[in-house]
């Protein structure tokens, strides 16, 4: 065993609970948060009740992601727990003790590794002391074993019967950490604690909240960004049966109703006029126009080492391209909801989101209310993909809520949900490359035009690869329409464009495609070494049949790095076919392997559907697609056959959610290239690109 | 406002709603049955699914009048049966991930299997072609297909 030393022990608390319970708190830290902040409050409780139950509560926001069965399987490691004793509860929100709760970033378990170690360590150390203080026996005699503190004399006690006596003693400054190879929770396939609910549709995700005399809303938005109403027709809605107010919000005119159903067909008698505003005549072509023209005057560089512009200028080879990517939606399989009960001094939300303190604090700011007088309940996601780190589903409950005083379910329909995301943006990339005789890297230069340089919303990163000169320049645009974070964020649209480069590059200097990203990695070993570990498990050299291309890439994010190699087949008509997806995942050590599997093909599958379906198109200011018709996802039987593969790994814990997405487009379209020879710039792929 | 008599998972319910009023919607806010999802209220991605007399149905198309003289069944139905050889492959393969759209890709694998016990992949694939999942649970959906028409039997 490592000892670990609890300097800061004000970070765990226990607490004696009624019954003769043990309860533990310690604080879980969220993407950028500091290390130790000022106010400490735990937001994590593991709670032994005296019947041996264990319970976790965890201030996370599940939405598939499994973290739900994760940060538990970690606590019960070291616990020492039986694990069919464990069961997990979600905490609610308190507007201020917990310090940031958004879940993002794939951080929940990268960013907590130790704590969580730590904590169920620290209770197994205090169980240890209260049975040797029971028994007056050697603390070394006695040690933990599945729920249970045993003595080497044989004699056992269980964590229920030594809770009272154990809430009682001191936290421990320092505990040991188990070895890793004596794990036997981590890193086994134990399923996850939400399935069964999931299965018998008990499971409460947002859209299933019911509250005594809640209403239903549902609110009719100007279809063109930031346009206001200029008229409409209350009286005719509320001839609909079932609808009982029409009140305006901010977003627009709120249809209220009995039922939701009623709500829906209240605003299709709401006959709106519109004020659309400024962004009324612009369409896809003119933004691209816009992004394009912007980026002749350059942009601001955002990262660069030596001289970029003249290793060009010198270079014997030179690669230009242009890469497009449009704007892309969520498409979240529930569609944006919330609950909210307004009262004249506080206010009850229930609300699937990821960050439920940026809907207390816009509820707060909306009624005029301490923070303090704003419960957020967190519940279950029907998907988040970054969708539900923002607020605006929330802050619509609360306005009609605050208008009618009575508790109101405000539901978005699948058509609301399309064409007023915050989509991933729309990119226009000028990419160059230089190369010398041999082939070696000499120069690299990104231009970037969008709405969001880097950051939060779109990447813009230096390459990977050893190019001794670089240089990214970023435009920023403004556009009207509303941009936010897509699952892996910057990486999942720069990870495609700069992975297709890299081959463009590779090709240019008649070199292997995975070789040449291999020899060039010497800076990012972990990196180079799960490009190694995919090649050998796909087999990278062994040759396709005919009408066959496989294509490889390779992108760290998150924490991890990902590697992917894809192989397809093209029909004359342009029919592409995946053949199969290996894919390789160094996260450090894995706590479920079978989670990371199911994050791996999620992941995999919501980059497909962007590469091969997803568009948001913008057509006199408003979104042509309107649901599941014309914003397509990858169907059951669209599936290709995935294989994955973890490294072993003794790098630090990394993340699993968003890290296999960003490879997967650049693959596949590095695939189509080697089976076609047609270099795909431009998503989504289309038919009509590949005919040959 | 009309009265409609439904049987729903083989006991009564009487409601008073709209006939054109979706089944989906007096299930979930007339009826707190909050199982079955609603998504896209077009029947374009099969949440809703619910079984009229054994056949898999989309509620958010379905007016309740048209399923007054059926035989409803939703997933609280189905799970009334622990024991339901689909529910223990679906949490033998471990299948959800957000979990939002899994009750209606069950009623619709259900009322599939009802028909079709011994089903090849294509099978599967053209029966289940139109629920949508934006997890990409598909694989894993499958695979708890082939166990409950095996019987459970790995």
């Amino acid at each position: 065993m490592k000892t670990l030393n609890v300097t800061r022990r004000d970070f765990i608390k226990v607490t004696a609970v009624t019954g003769g319970g043990f309860l533990l708190g310690f604080r879980l830290l969220s993407n950028g948060e500091p290390a130790s902040p000022a106010d400490f409050a735990p937001n994590v409780f593991v709670k032994i009740a005296a019947d041996n139950t264990i319970t976790i509560t965890v201030h996370r926001s599940e939405m598939g992601q499994g973290v739900w069965t994760s940060v538990p399987m970690i606590v019960a490691e070291e616990l020492e727990a039986d694990w069919s004793k464990v069961t997990i509860e979600q905490a609610d929100a308190h507007p201020t003790k917990y310090g940031s709760q958004s879940t993002g970033g794939s951080y929940s378990i990268r960013g907590n590794w130790e704590k969580l170690r730590n904590a169920g360590a620290t209770a197994r150390e205090m169980f240890i002391t209260a049975a040797a203080n029971q028994w007056k026996a050697d603390r070394s005699a006695c040690k933990a074993e599945k729920g249970y503190i045993v003595h080497s004399s044989g004699k056992r006690v269980s964590y229920g019967e030594l809770a009272a006596a154990a809430a009682q003693l001191p936290v421990p400054p320092s505990v040991p950490l188990k070895d890793e190879k004596d794990f036997r929770i981590i890193g086994t396939r134990l399923k996850k604690l939400d399935t069964p609910s999931k299965s018998y549709g008990t499971a409460v995700f947002g859209l299933d909240v019911r509250v005594p005399g809640m209403l239903f809303a549902s609110i009719e938005r100007c279809p063109v960004f930031g346009g206001t109403a200029a008229s409409y027709d209350a009286a005719n809605a509320k001839a609909f049966p079932g609808v009982i107010d029409v009140i305006e919000v901010k977003s627009g005119i709120a249809v209220v109703a009995s039922n939701t159903w009623a709500a829906f067909r209240g605003r299709e008698e709401l006959s709106v006029k519109w004020n659309e505003g400024q962004w009324a005549n612009q369409s896809s072509a003119s933004i691209r126009k816009s992004f394009m023209e912007g980026l002749e005057s350059g942009g601001d560089t955002i990262e660069s080492a030596g001289d970029a512009e003249s290793a060009m200028a010198n270079a014997a080879n030179v690669i230009n391209a242009v890469y497009d990517a449009p704007f892309i939606a969520h498409q979240t399989m529930e569609p944006m909801n919330c609950t909210a009960d307004v009262k004249t001094d506080r206010c009850e939300i229930w609300a699937p989101t990821q960050s439920p303190q940026r809907i207390q604090t816009d509820a707060a700011e909306i009624l005029g209310l301490d923070k303090e007088k704003v419960t957020v309940h967190v519940t279950l996601m029907g998907g988040g993909f970054g969708r539900r780190l923002y607020s605006d589903y929330g802050n619509d409950a609360v306005e009609v809520s605050k208008a009618i005083g009575k508790p109101v379910q405000v539901v978005w329909t699948r058509e609301d949900d399309t064409r007023h995301d915050l989509y991933r943006p729309m990119t226009y990339n000028i990419l160059k490359a230089g190369i010398d005789k041999s082939g070696n890297p000499v120069s690299w230069i990104h231009r970037i035009a969008g709405p969001s340089s880097r950051g939060l919303v779109v990447g813009g990163s230096k390459p990977s690869y050893a190019f001794p000169n670089f240089k990214v320049e970023a435009k920023i645009l403004e556009t009207g329409v509303p941009i936010g974070a897509w699952r892996s964020v910057g990486p999942s649209q720069n990870g495609w464009i700069m992975e297709s480069f890299i081959d463009e590059i590779a090709h240019l200097a008649k070199k292997d495609p995975f070789e040449y990203r291999r020899s060039l990695l010497s800076n990012a070993p972990r990196l180079r070494r799960t490009l190694e570990f995919v090649a050998e498990k796909a087999n990278w050299k062994k040759p396709l049949p005919r009408g066959w291309g496989k294509g490889i890439a390779c992108v760290e994010s998150f924490g991890s790095a990902c590697a992917m190699v894809s192989e397809v087949s093209v029909d004359s008509d342009g029919t592409l076919t995946i053949q199969r997806i290996v894919a390789a995942i160094d996260c450090g050590p894995v706590v479920n392997p079978d989670t990371v599997e199911a994050q791996m093909e999620g992941g995999i599958v919501y980059a497909l559907s962007a590469m091969l379906k997803d568009e948001i198109t913008i057509e006199k200011g408003r979104v042509r697609q309107e649901s599941y018709d014309d914003y397509r996802m990858i169907q059951f039987d669209e599936m290709p056959k995935i294989e994955v593969y973890t490294v072993p790994s003794t790098d630090p814990v990394g993340g699993i959610g968003e890290p296999g997405l960003p490879p997967a487009a650049p693959s596949v379209c590095n695939a189509i290239f080697a089976a076609t020879g047609k270099r795909i710039r431009k998503l989504p792929i289309r038919p009509d690109n590949l005919k040959s | 406002m009309p009265t409609f008599s439904l049987t729903i998972n083989g006991k009564k319910h009487t409601v008073d709603a709209s006939p054109e009023m979706p089944l989906l919607w007096v299930l979930r806010d007339l009826l707190g049955m909050t199982g079955t999802k609603f998504s896209c209220g077009r029947g374009l991605c099969g949440s809703c699914t619910v079984q009229l007399d054994g056949e898999a149905t989309r509620s958010c198309v379905t007016a309740v009048e048209y399923a007054a003289d059926k035989k409803i069944t939703t997933i609280e139905g189905l799970a009334e049966n622990k024991r339901e050889p689909l529910l223990q492959a679906w949490i033998e393969e471990d299948v959800p991930q957000c979990g939002f759209c899994q009750p209606g890709h069950i009623m619709t694998a259900s009322s599939f299997l009802a028909t079709n016990s011994n089903p090849s992949d294509s099978d599967i694939d053209s029966a289940m072609a139109m629920n949508l999942c934006r997890c990409g649970t598909y694989p894993r959906m499958k695979r708890a297909i082939k166990l409950a028409a095996r019987g459970g039997k790995q």
